[in-house]
């Protein structure tokens, strides 16, 4: 359980984009160790001049991925970190890391289910480490994703997920796409509410272990939500990313 | 060895200040030219109806008034160069409001008042000495920019002390309390500076 | 456009989870499933789930269910405040 928590230089492996707006960082780390899907990085950037600019990252990948751990990170308007990284980092570049920092927001399967994620934007990175750690472990606790973004082309990791939804494990992937829906779209397009979430998490049973991440807003809505449908409090565990990118 | 790395390309986001204004800008901060939002908390939401502000303690009697009798004292533009301590200054910020000379006027300070305490209406507390707030040192405000004040800003009223660090400048703030002796307040009793002055770089306790 | 501002605060609000980095460097350890009392309201928490305000001089952390300030920490030059007067307590799992 004590183990230090020390800075160490990880270097940039690959950037690879995601959608418009969120890229995957993959860094090799010489002091890797697995992590808990749900945990964070934390980043630090230092100028020449000693300025310090800090953030912390959810990791995406899986810790059955070693060595490496990616980072899927949303470039957030004026964002002073997000922004460096999108537009100056290219691969072969070393970054300060530490990590991995978490033990509330986390998931494994021992932990058992049914498991209901709620994603709101880049809130479906750590959620999607969770994802693909049951894969890895071929483990078949009933899940289900509510993914909620602005647009399709917005929907993070969209055909893993589609992947993962179809391969017969017990995960379903429902989307609901907020600002704007590509025609013939048959899904939701509004804001989780909770009628929603009693249809999406209504076969999980009473008292589905329930993960929210995202926007501070969409976390609070989504949690009130759950709670109105009747799902214990102790039974949902939040993770809020502040206001929404942009 | 990790203490000396220096991220490739970084220079970060900071404003570069003219050479006209450099003298205005204290030691370790630079200048910002938006309005960032800092807050302890929620936004505190006051009907106007149900607002007041007191001025009590050690005074011969407390008077308070209500959001319309205080529209009615009077009022003045203040342009004022404000530092927060989170290393921020934005210069030449337009603000209306009520001079605290003005508000003392109207009581009786009993001559034991060495202290004041600002209090808000969520439990926000901060300290100066009394000369802190006199002789037009500080103001409330209700007007930023020549509009309402923002809530997020500390609507529907703040006090302003541009000569100490901005977590002076009680957002929210419903009353000042003269005391005798000095109380250490939210952040004073945190780590703060119990004084805060930005020229002399009094961020921290023992600064 | 109200609304928006009314909301800039809440918005920029965050969790424990925002700063386990923090506790960690501080307490050596994992702290963000540990159970934490408010002192106000006597409501148990875990630390990952206080409301975590970051942009203020320190970080303010406060009771999901009263919103009373829990915890407040300062880094300063000479060290690191950390003033729990809002907490009850805290049980720290072994």
């Amino acid at each position: 359980m004590n183990r230090p928590l020390q800075w160490q230089i990880a270097t940039i492996a690959a950037i690879r984009p995601e959608t418009p707006g969120v890229k995957t960082f993959t860094l090799d780390l010489p002091d890797w160790m697995p992590h808990r899907p749900g945990q964070h990085y934390d980043l630090r950037l230092r100028a020449v001049d000693g300025y310090e600019a800090q953030r912390t990252y959810s990791i995406a990948s899986a810790p059955e991925t070693k060595g490496q751990v990616q980072l899927t990170i949303e470039r957030i308007n004026d964002g002073e970190v997000s922004g460096f990284l999108h537009d100056v980092a290219v691969a072969g570049d070393r970054i300060e890391v530490r990590g991995p920092i978490g033990g509330y927001f986390v998931w494994e399967v021992p932990l058992g289910g049914p498991l209901m994620l709620i994603a709101g934007g880049s809130g479906v990175v750590p959620l999607m480490a969770m994802l693909r750690h049951r894969a890895a472990a071929g483990s078949q606790v009933p899940a289900r994703l509510l993914f909620s973004a602005r647009s399709y082309d917005d929907l993070i990791f969209r055909e893993e997920l589609d992947r993962l939804g179809a391969d017969g494990s017990g995960l379903e992937v429902v989307y609901t796409l907020t600002r704007s829906q590509p025609s013939g779209w048959r899904g939701y397009g509004r804001r989780i509410d909770p009628a929603m979430l009693a249809t999406v998490a209504g076969p999980l049973g009473r008292t589905p272990l329930c993960f929210i991440c995202g926007p501070t807003l969409l976390v609070e809505a989504a949690a009130n939500g759950l709670a109105e449908i009747g799902v214990p409090v102790s039974r949902i565990r939040t993770e809020r990313f502040g206001p929404s990118g942009s | 060895m990790a203490d000396d790395f220096v991220t490739r390309g970084f220079v970060g986001r900071r404003q570069i200040t003219s050479a006209a204004n450099t003298q205005r800008i204290p030691p370790g901060q630079h200048e910002v030219k938006d309005f960032p939002v800092l807050s302890a908390g929620p936004t505190p939401r006051v009907p106007l109806d149900r607002w007041s502000f007191s001025i009590e303690g050690f005074v011969r009697e407390k008077v308070s008034w209500t959001w319309d009798e205080f529209l009615k004292l009077p009022a003045r533009q203040f342009t004022v160069d404000i530092h927060c301590v989170t290393t921020w200054s934005k210069l030449d910020t337009r603000w209306t409001g009520v001079s605290v000379d003005t508000l003392l006027e109207h009581v009786d300070l009993d001559p034991r008042a060495a202290f004041v305490t600002a209090y808000t209406i969520e439990g926000y507390t901060t300290n100066m000495p009394l000369p802190d707030i006199l002789n037009g040192r500080a103001f409330v405000a209700y007007e930023y920019d020549g509009l309402p004040l923002a809530p997020a800003h500390g609507g529907p009223a703040r006090l302003v002390v541009p000569h100490l660090y901005f977590w002076k400048s009680a957002k929210w703030v419903t009353g000042l309390r003269l005391m005798d002796k000095d109380r250490s307040g939210f952040w004073e009793s945190a780590g703060y500076n119990n004084h805060g002055d930005p020229w002399k770089e009094q961020r921290y306790t023992g600064d | 456009m109200e609304a928006v501002d009314d909301d800039l605060n809440r918005a920029m609000m965050l969790d424990g989870n925002a700063v386990a980095g923090r506790f960690f460097a501080l307490f050596g350890a994992e702290m963000t499933a540990n159970l934490t009392e408010c002192a106000s309201c006597g409501q148990d928490h875990m630390m990952g789930a206080l409301l975590a305000f970051t942009h203020a001089p320190g970080v303010v952390l406060r009771c999901p269910s009263c919103q009373a300030v829990m915890f407040r920490l300062v880094e300063t030059p000479r060290g690191i405040y950390f003033d729990a007067r809002g907490a009850a307590f805290v049980r720290i799992e072994r």
